[in-house]
């Protein structure tokens, strides 16, 4: 419990210090000087660790949810609530949206800027929509991780939807892994790691120096971090609430007993 | 392990035959959708759109192919099966009868929209080899979203919205690789091909992985 509570302490003030310091230091550092560009190079400073907490929180869903699974195969003795189980992954996926729809948004503003002027096979670029390959992935999880809520909401018994939503949100997974790690990668866009490299993009991180990777990493760090702490005070709160909810349910319960008849500690002394 | 798939996939094509009603609506389905994409786009229909809208016609053909594979059944007749067969081999049926249901179908929707749109396929040989890849792959991944949606109230809703985001890629991998076999083109589409490829083995050896889960009471 001592170790929790000190890694808790360290994780949460470093999500504090990481992101102040990536704030000011990154308003303030140097940056790569590109043409057209102007100072809008210090946004990935802030949009790139969006995703990087966002893939964090998800993985973490689908590790609650494969957990979940287990936990419910009958070969296996139950080791705890499963119901707790599931409000994690409940929980990182809530949090992991919110970090998608931040990336999407910081991502849009920056490429209404730097893609703007930009012309790729043909097409001119001035518009907040682009249609890039990393952008249809995103906003393709984003809907993926709605269907998820969507899908919770259709059940009313908790162990069915615990069960039911883990393995729509592991199946996800399945899609969504390649469609963030290699789709990207094998086709035209406008973002730095896509296939041709002599994109707008190109590869800015690359030139980043190294006062500029000294934001970057800890900015990516400290993003990450807030998720865990944003996921963590969320499922702290859903669990009491689910606590409560078992506790008033009971006490009811038992009032509509005693009504009825005798409680049966009574009847078997 | 095997008899049983083998014997419960033969359950559902007897059943296919003897009812035909899956088959034949689907049949009439995307023949009322060809002819209307055919006289809406008279004229201006060129290779690529033609290609585009016969991928988008498979996509909704084979959500209301594969949505009858767990929601027209009735619960009792569910339980019964799962009484007799481990969930791993149903859902092995399942996906091979899906993946049969709608390669006969896409086939016989590529020669409709050929013909009535007035299109010559470059490759054919190509495109049907595709049809059959791009068919395992929808039924790999619609398969188990159907019987998920299949436990909840409101089912047709909840498979369009489970389904959507799950098929866009798969849909656009296939409409890219497509083109060039209608075209003519020689296809530099190899590693979408194995990627897609990949993904279909994953997703259907997912499904039965996590099916014995969604249909545990």
């Amino acid at each position: 419990m001592k170790a929790k509570r000190n890694w808790r302490i360290i994780y949460q003030s470093l999500a504090i210090i990481l992101i102040t310091y990536a704030l000011i230091v990154g308003m303030s550092v140097g940056i790569p000087d590109k043409p057209l560009w102007g100072q809008t190079g210090r946004n990935v400073f802030y949009h790139v660790p969006m995703w990087f907490a966002m893939l964090v929180l998800m993985f973490m869903s689908v590790y609650y949810s494969i957990r979940l699974l287990r936990e419910l195969d009958p070969d296996r003795e139950r080791t705890g609530d499963p119901i707790r189980l599931d409000i994690q992954a409940k929980e990182a996926a809530r949090v992991g949206i919110l970090f998608n729809i931040l990336g999407l948004i910081t991502g849009i503003l920056w490429s209404r800027v730097t893609w703007n002027a930009a012309t790729i096979s043909g097409w001119s670029f001035g518009s907040w929509w682009n249609w890039d390959p990393i952008q249809v992935s995103a906003l393709i999880s984003l809907l993926i991780y709605l269907a998820y809520f969507l899908l919770r909401s259709s059940f009313a018994e908790p162990e069915q939807r615990a069960r039911v939503a883990a393995v729509y949100n592991v199946f996800a997974a399945a899609t969504l892994i390649p469609l963030f790690f290699i789709v990207p990668r094998m086709l035209e866009g406008l973002h730095p790691t896509s296939s041709d490299s002599d994109n707008v993009g190109g590869n800015f991180i690359g030139t980043l120096d190294s006062t500029g990777r000294m934001v970057f990493y800890p900015a990516i760090l400290g993003f990450i971090f807030l998720g865990i702490w944003l996921f963590s005070q969320r499922n702290r709160i859903e669990q009491l609430r689910w606590q409560l909810d078992n506790l008033l349910a009971d006490k009811e319960y038992g009032q509509r007993d005693e009504q009825d008849s005798p409680p049966l500690s009574q009847t078997t002394n | 392990m095997w008899h049983e798939i083998t014997t419960l996939l033969y359950k559902e094509l007897l059943l296919e035959w003897k009812q035909k009603y899956a088959f034949n609506g689907l049949l009439l389905y995307v023949l009322s959708m060809v002819v209307v994409i055919a006289l809406a786009m008279a004229g201006s229909l060129n290779p690529l759109s033609w290609n585009i809208l016969y991928w988008i016609i498979i996509l909704f053909v084979a959500i209301n192919a594969v949505a009858k594979s767990f929601m027209s059944e009735k619960i009792g007749h569910l339980r019964y099966l799962y009484a007799l067969a481990s969930p791993s081999s149903i859902m092995i049926a399942k996906l091979i009868y899906n993946w049969i249901l709608l390669f006969l179908i896409s086939g016989l929707t590529l020669f409709f929209h050929a013909f009535l749109g007035g299109i010559d396929i470059a490759k054919p040989a190509v495109m049907l080899a595709l049809i059959l890849l791009g068919s395992g792959s929808l039924s790999a991944n619609l398969t188990l979203v159907t019987a998920i949606s299949a436990q909840a109230e409101n089912r047709t809703t909840l498979l369009a919205v489970l389904s959507f985001p799950l098929v866009i890629p798969i849909l656009l991998m296939l409409i890219r690789i497509s083109r060039s076999a209608i075209e003519g083109l020689a296809s530099t589409n190899n590693d979408r091909l194995w990627m897609l490829m990949g993904m279909t083995v994953v997703l259907a050896v997912l499904s039965t992985i996590l099916f014995p889960f969604v249909w545990r009471e």
